[in-house]
């Protein structure tokens, strides 16, 4: 077939490519980066990142990030990580996976000053703290910084543009993944001895804080549809703490991070009568979000970061801090006509997501990140069990997920790829490709009815309305979640008829069907979770008390097309394995 | 949308391509396209990675804009960001990528 055939996709078949790897990295993201990097330092296996964007780039750190907000500092212990977060999350973490995150903060931070990042020192030549567990950066370039690297790494294949939609797993084992190219037509069927599933959570399954012309200004990485959860979940994964949904509380409109503000210049937060409201609510996660949501009802808002009190030679500082991480913030003030100095800084919730790097949704793994399908790892925001890991935590996943499958492929005394899946694999992976067709081939006349867009809409309306979004306060009851599952589930089947005339709209596609597959995932999540453990993160008006009896994990596996529900009693010890 | 390219000064270069995290700039007769607008998320990878300055950041109206656009203007590891106001007026600020955040 000539290159020509596929200028007009209509009516015509993709071109198939087949890959062989002994590790498929899908994700390029900084935990499937530095995973790759890890691999290819420690071993000669050959690596497959997998990558929708450019890992230039892609993921969270896109533009930046302004500190490292997950480190060891001077005087304290791994320990001390795993108690703040623990005591954050209410209970529900994992502290085998906390610990063994926390213990790698450092030498990854180390790797990544080695390989080029700039990391504040004072006159000794120690990292310069911010509050206890931060450091200072110019973390503009840290993805440049490490994705040169991955790129200068020995036996490590980039394959950017190429976005996999489904897992190849038969009798719980995993044999490589299939997806398909953005800007070319052709689809790939990749085999490989181990899946690390590195993408990142999910953002726009609730109708955003800018819901016009800005919609995705938002905190979370657009681009970040829930892609790993969905493969995952459609493969029969164990899936963890979904209801722990995170709300981050930032700038007004930009969706710029507060943290520079509140603990880099010490800006208490205030409402519109100057009043300090944070001491009143606490001081964890979901209760600084949770203040600002209730002084709002309480008719005492807009709330501020008090910004006013700070000296008029810090503002320039602030404009740079912002410049390296969240341009629009540094515009908006220049906008304004005022420094921070001049005038305190509003801030807002924004809307609800799924994200393991914050809070401890994800999948369910072991103690060495793989999860309860054998050779299949996850790491960074995708995996659970572990919030505030951040961007170190990310790393040390990445790195503690390479030394298993490093440690495992070597040891294998089996080192040729499986050449052929079994028959029931090749039956799937036809029919994925079939169903890629099936969206593209509109022959020109049977365009559906609703347009990809329209659904996305409607889909964030139900969960705003009904599974505690903005318009709600983050509440809900029982009734709502009801119609939250009804109406999400007739959206799904009309994300079924949708089309696509090129192959970034069939990416488009499958983002839909992704972020449905997780909102019902976490709908099933927040029914189950019969009490408030977090405000604002999950806060069931019918149950607006904690429960003791809910001191278990909210676990979660598809079976049979239907979601069951697993409780989990919460793992204390330094290891773990799946059992069952 | 929060970016705007610059037909005539851009060339053709494809650095803003590749790094778009959502792989939303395309070359298109040789230019730098912005295939779907209302999907930028206003990153500024982009902006930051232009070697002509050829790309404006700016807020919608809808979080605050009022008209002032910025692009920078980079040398190894001097970014200066130039923000240029409705009335001309223009402020300048550099940063340089070997200096850490002081907050």
């Amino acid at each position: 077939m000539e290159k020509g055939d596929y200028d007009t996709i209509m009516g015509k078949k993709l071109e198939r490519k087949k890959i062989e790897t002994d590790v498929l990295i899908i994700g390029g993201g900084t935990a499937g980066c530095y995973a790759a990097l890890t691999i290819s330092r420690k071993s000669n296996l050959r690596v497959w990142i997998a990558e929708k964007a450019n890992i230039k780039r892609s993921g969270c750190l896109a533009a930046g990030v302004n500190a490292i907000n997950a480190y060891i500092t001077k005087g304290r212990k791994p320990e001390d990580y795993v108690d703040y977060a623990t005591k954050d999350a209410a209970g529900i973490v994992r502290h085998d996976l906390l610990l063994t995150a926390a213990e790698h903060f450092n030498e990854t931070t180390a790797d990544m000053e080695r390989l080029g990042l700039v990391i504040l020192k004072d006159e000794n030549g120690d990292y310069v703290a911010r509050g206890n567990r931060n450091i200072k950066i110019n973390g503009e370039n840290f993805k440049p910084i490490l994705a040169k690297a991955v790129a200068e790494a020995k036996n490590v294949t980039i394959q950017n543009q190429v976005n996999i939609t489904d897992l190849l797993v038969d009798e719980n084992r995993v044999y490589g993944a299939v997806g398909f190219s953005v800007k070319e037509n052709v689809c790939y069927e990749i085999h490989a001895r181990a899946v690390l599933v590195a993408t990142g959570g999910a953002a726009g399954l609730y109708k955003p804080n800018n819901p016009g012309f800005s919609r995705h200004k938002m905190w979370y990485p657009p681009f970040n549809t829930g892609a790993g959860y969905a493969m995952g979940i459609k493969s029969g994964a164990e899936m963890t703490s979904f209801e722990m949904r995170f709300i981050a509380l930032r700038c007004k409109d930009t969706i710029a991070p507060t943290g520079t503000i509140a603990q880099g210049v010490s800006a208490k937060q205030v409402n519109a009568r100057g009043f300090v409201y944070e001491d009143k609510y606490g001081l964890t996660t979901s209760e600084r979000v949770y203040g600002t949501v209730r002084e709002n009802q309480l008719g005492n808002g807009p709330c501020y970061l008090k910004t006013t009190s700070i000296k008029k030679e810090q503002d320039e500082e602030l404009l740079k801090a912002y410049l390296n991480m969240a341009p629009s913030q540094t515009l908006k003030w220049i906008e304004s006509g005022k420094n921070p100095s001049e005038q305190d800084v509003e801030i807002e919730g924004t809307e609800p997501y799924i994200v393991g790097g914050h809070t401890a949704s994800g999948y369910w793994v072991n103690t060495k990140r793989e999860t309860t399908i054998h050779m299949l790892y996850a790491a960074g925001d995708v995996a659970g069990g572990c919030p505030q890991k951040y961007v170190t935590g990310a790393l040390a996943e990445g790195e503690l997920a390479a030394d298993d499958i490093v440690e495992k492929l070597t040891r294998d005394a089996d080192t040729e790829i499986e050449k052929t899946i079994a028959a029931k694999l090749q039956n799937d992976v036809e029919t994925i490709f079939a169903s890629y067709e099936k969206i593209l081939n509109t022959n020109g006349e049977t365009k559906n009815l609703y347009a990809m867009e329209e659904l996305e809409e409607a889909m964030q309306k139900v969960m705003d309305e009904y599974a505690g979004g903005i318009s709600t306060n983050y509440q809900f009851n029982e009734k709502q979640l009801a119609l939250a599952e009804e109406k999400i589930e007739k959206l799904t089947v009309l994300a079924n008829e949708v089309t696509a005339e090129n192959m970034h709209e069939l990416l488009f596609a499958y983002e839909l069907k992704e972020r449905l597959i997780v909102c019902k995932s976490l709908i099933a999540h927040l029914k189950a979770r019969k009490e408030t453990r977090w405000h604002s993160f999950n806060e069931n008006l019918d149950y607006p008390d904690t429960d003791e009896n809910y001191y278990k994990y909210v676990n979660s596996k598809l079976e049979n097309g239907e979601i069951k529900i697993i409780f989990r009693d919460i793992v204390k010890g330094a290891e773990y394995e799946h059992q069952n | 949308m929060s970016i705007r390219i610059n037909q005539n000064k851009c060339i053709g270069c494809k650095r803003c391509c590749d790094s778009c995290p959502g792989t939303l700039i395309d070359i298109q007769n040789n230019k730098a396209c912005m295939l779907y607008p209302k999907d930028c998320w206003g990153c500024a990878s982009c902006v930051k990675e232009c070697p002509v300055g050829a790309i404006d950041f700016f807020l919608g109206a809808d979080i605050g804009g009022n008209g002032s656009t910025m692009h920078v203007e980079g040398k190894g590891d001097i970014l200066n960001w130039q923000i240029t106001k409705p009335d001309g007026e223009t402020k300048i600020i550099t940063i340089n990528r070997k200096d850490s955040n002081k907050y």
